[in-house]
């Protein structure tokens, strides 16, 4: 077996050229496809990241109905001991309490409808980066009567900026309308432009004034230590407070979570397809191989090889040139993600769409250890599949014809 | 005492309409330490009738008996090991590895054979100086002449200790000077191992060298003579 094996390899490079192409079209084939699947990936985690650290942290709390139409009456019942509770809990890492309403707000060149999000601006800063995400103005310490900071979008809409003033309209528990009249202090842009152009942030203090209502709080955003104890602490707040709803971030936003779940299969479809694609390459190589030495083979048959070592002879040769191209596509594949994982892809040719979307103009490849390694094992079982047909068409040959044609 | 025994050999193959007789009633018996030629116009059945012999094929009625074994009884891989522990080949081409280097290839039969390293190395080099190619052991098939090639694959058949080498026009790619070369050698090695020949050939010069003649004419024995 040891002298097939050897045959098998030299077998490999006897047409330099043809196995070479073969080699060169597996190495490209897996580094761009995993260079690829490495993009897709990196960016579904930063549109999750982005969208958890700007606006969605990894728990919210709220009154059971309070999401399907934001009442104001629907606040979270038992607030001082659920604070009490989040302190207490190991999972928690930070949590922020906020009192929201929607609004419409206008200036003199239009209106729009809005979240009014009332927080406490130092809490707030331990949950969500908006005050790291200031394009213009200070984040909530330079204006002492009823500050507001606005998404950047929304700004441009309204033609507002700095120091302007800004009406907010809402119906209160009563059936009137109210008006609220906030300054502008600052501008923030987070990664996602559509939250930018509803959302407007003042402090809890005043909006709970405007609301008559102190302890009005309709949402609890909470920070745990790490993603995978949200489950386990989403229920037991949820087995604890049922008053309340607690739901995880893939929850509140399912197409993040989906494409979460279905990220890990998506690799497997599209590296399955680039494979077999590359399958059919192997296996017209080989199987032209195995024609162009249908005399060498009867040859040796006749002289005594049986069929198994005829077939493995095939299967190896196969093998061995997917042994050679796969550790250096995959090694490649490395270098270039884990280089674009530090220092990331400019994209902000086509930004604009992805910002929309809800990632930055940078983007971070990444592929996990896990993957490269399954990567590997399908790539060796893809090739071995390929060798069967030529390895089988091999065994067809009959000696004696193989022989006279000589 | 017979080496190869065969009675009533018949083979037709049928070319579009026509049926072709390419053994037609053929029984010829071979002894130990023949040096044979089989001769005859092309298309005579040389080929078909050494396939039929060597188990690379099997006839459409008859018996080849080797050894006490009908080997047209046998099922294609329990011949394929009876090839190989029996018979050696030598072919008009293609007959090495192109990757294995000469040595390597005379090797290889033995290694099949489940040789040992030290039995194998040491009867290597024997074959190859004995067939004179000592100089060149480390070449591949490509590095060498074609009347080299043929002696590596003459040493190689003698490797795995057969009953006979079946040769097929060996010589018929050969210039004169390579053919009478291999020539000599096969006669020595038939000389002084007393290893069995049977060789096909329409070359007038291989042919006085044989020491009996068998002559096909359409799959027909039309003279069997020992000179
Ligand atoms: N596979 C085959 N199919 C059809 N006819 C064949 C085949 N092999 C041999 N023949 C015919 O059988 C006859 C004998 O062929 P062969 O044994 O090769 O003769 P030789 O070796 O003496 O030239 C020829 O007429 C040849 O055409
Ligand atoms: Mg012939």
């Amino acid at each position: 077996m040891k002298t097939v094996f050897k045959i098998a390899w030299r077998n490999v490079w006897r047409n330099k050229l043809r196995s070479l192409t073969v080699i060169l079209s597996m190495i490209l084939g897996l580094w761009s496809g995993l260079f690829t699947v490495s993009m897709m990936l990196g960016l579904n985690d930063q549109r999750m990241d982005s969208a958890i650290d700007s606006y969605l942290s990894h728990i919210q709390i709220h009154h059971p109905s309070f999401t399907e139409n934001y009442d104001l009456e629907h606040t979270i019942s038992d607030y001082d001991s659920l604070s009490f509770f989040l302190k207490e809990e190991k999972s928690v890492k930070s949590f922020s309490s906020r009192t929201i309403i929607s609004a419409m707000a206008s200036t003199a060149h239009g209106s729009a409808g809005v979240r009014l999000i009332g927080i406490d601006p130092e809490v707030e800063k331990e949950i969500t980066t908006v005050h790291k995400s200031m394009v213009k103005g200070t984040y909530f310490n330079s204006i002492k009567s009823k500050p507001a900071i606005i998404g950047k979008k929304l700004a441009v809409k309204l033609k507002l900026d700095l120091k302007k003033k800004i009406y907010l309209t809402f119906v209160d528990t009563d059936g009137n309308q109210q008006r609220i009249k906030l300054k502008i202090e600052g501008v923030f842009k987070t990664a996602s432009s559509l939250f930018d152009r509803t959302n407007i942030y003042m402090k809890q203090q005043d909006l709970q004034k405007i609301l008559h209502n102190s302890s009005a709080v309709h949402e609890i955003g909470i920070i745990c230590k790490n993603l995978d104890v949200v489950d386990n602490t989403v229920d037991s707040i949820n087995s604890k407070f049922k008053k309340n709803k607690a739901e995880s971030w893939s929850k509140i936003a399912p197409e993040l979570g989906y494409a979460q779940e279905i990220m890990g299969s998506v690799i497997y479809i599209f590296m399955g397809i680039i494979l077999i694609a590359l399958s059919f390459g192997i296996i017209n190589t080989m199987l032209m191989a195995v024609l162009e030495r249908k005399k060498e083979l009867g040859m040796l048959m006749s002289v005594g090889l049986n069929k198994r070592k005829v077939f493995y002879m095939i299967v190896f040769e196969t093998i061995f040139i997917s042994l050679v191209a796969a550790p250096i596509g995959i090694l490649l594949s490395y270098l270039l993600i884990s280089y674009f994982g530090i220092h990331g892809i400019d994209l902000s040719v086509v930004g604009e769409g992805l910002e929309e979307f809800g990632i930055g103009t940078r983007i971070y490849t990444k592929l996990s250890l896990n993957n490269y390694w399954n990567i590997s094992i399908l790539t060796l079982i893809v090739t071995f599949l390929s060798s069967l047909i030529p390895a089988r068409r091999a065994l067809k040959l009959n000696p004696a014809e193989a022989v006279r044609a000589l | 005492m017979n080496v190869i025994e065969t009675t009533k050999l018949f083979k037709t193959y049928s070319q579009g309409d026509i049926q072709v007789n390419a053994l037609n009633d053929v029984s010829i018996n071979f002894e130990q330490g023949e040096f044979t030629a089989i001769v005859g116009p092309s298309g005579s059945g040389k080929t078909t009738f050494l396939n039929a012999i060597g188990g690379l094929d099997t006839p459409d009625s008859g018996k080849v008996i080797i050894n006490n074994t009908d080997i047209t009884q046998l099922k294609s891989n329990q011949l394929i090991d009876f090839r190989l522990r029996n018979i050696g080949f030598v072919f008009q081409a293609y007959n090495l590895i192109p990757v294995l280097t000469a040595k390597e290839n005379v090797e290889f039969i033995m290694l099949m054979q489940g040789e040992t390293a030290k039995s194998r190395k040491s009867r290597t080099e024997e074959l190859l100086n004995a067939v004179g190619l000592k100089e060149q052991i480390n070449r591949k098939p490509g590095q060498l002449s074609g009347g080299q090639q043929q002696r590596v694959a003459v040493a190689r058949a003698l490797a795995s200790k057969p009953q006979f080498v079946l040769a097929d026009e060996p010589t018929a790619n050969l210039d004169s000077t390579s053919t009478s070369n291999l020539l000599d050698i096969m006669f020595r090695l038939n000389q002084e191992e007393k290893m069995t020949f049977i060789f096909s050939t329409h070359d007038q010069r291989v042919i006085d060298r044989a020491k009996r003649i068998i002559t096909l004419e359409d799959g027909k024995v039309i003279s069997d003579v020992i000179q």
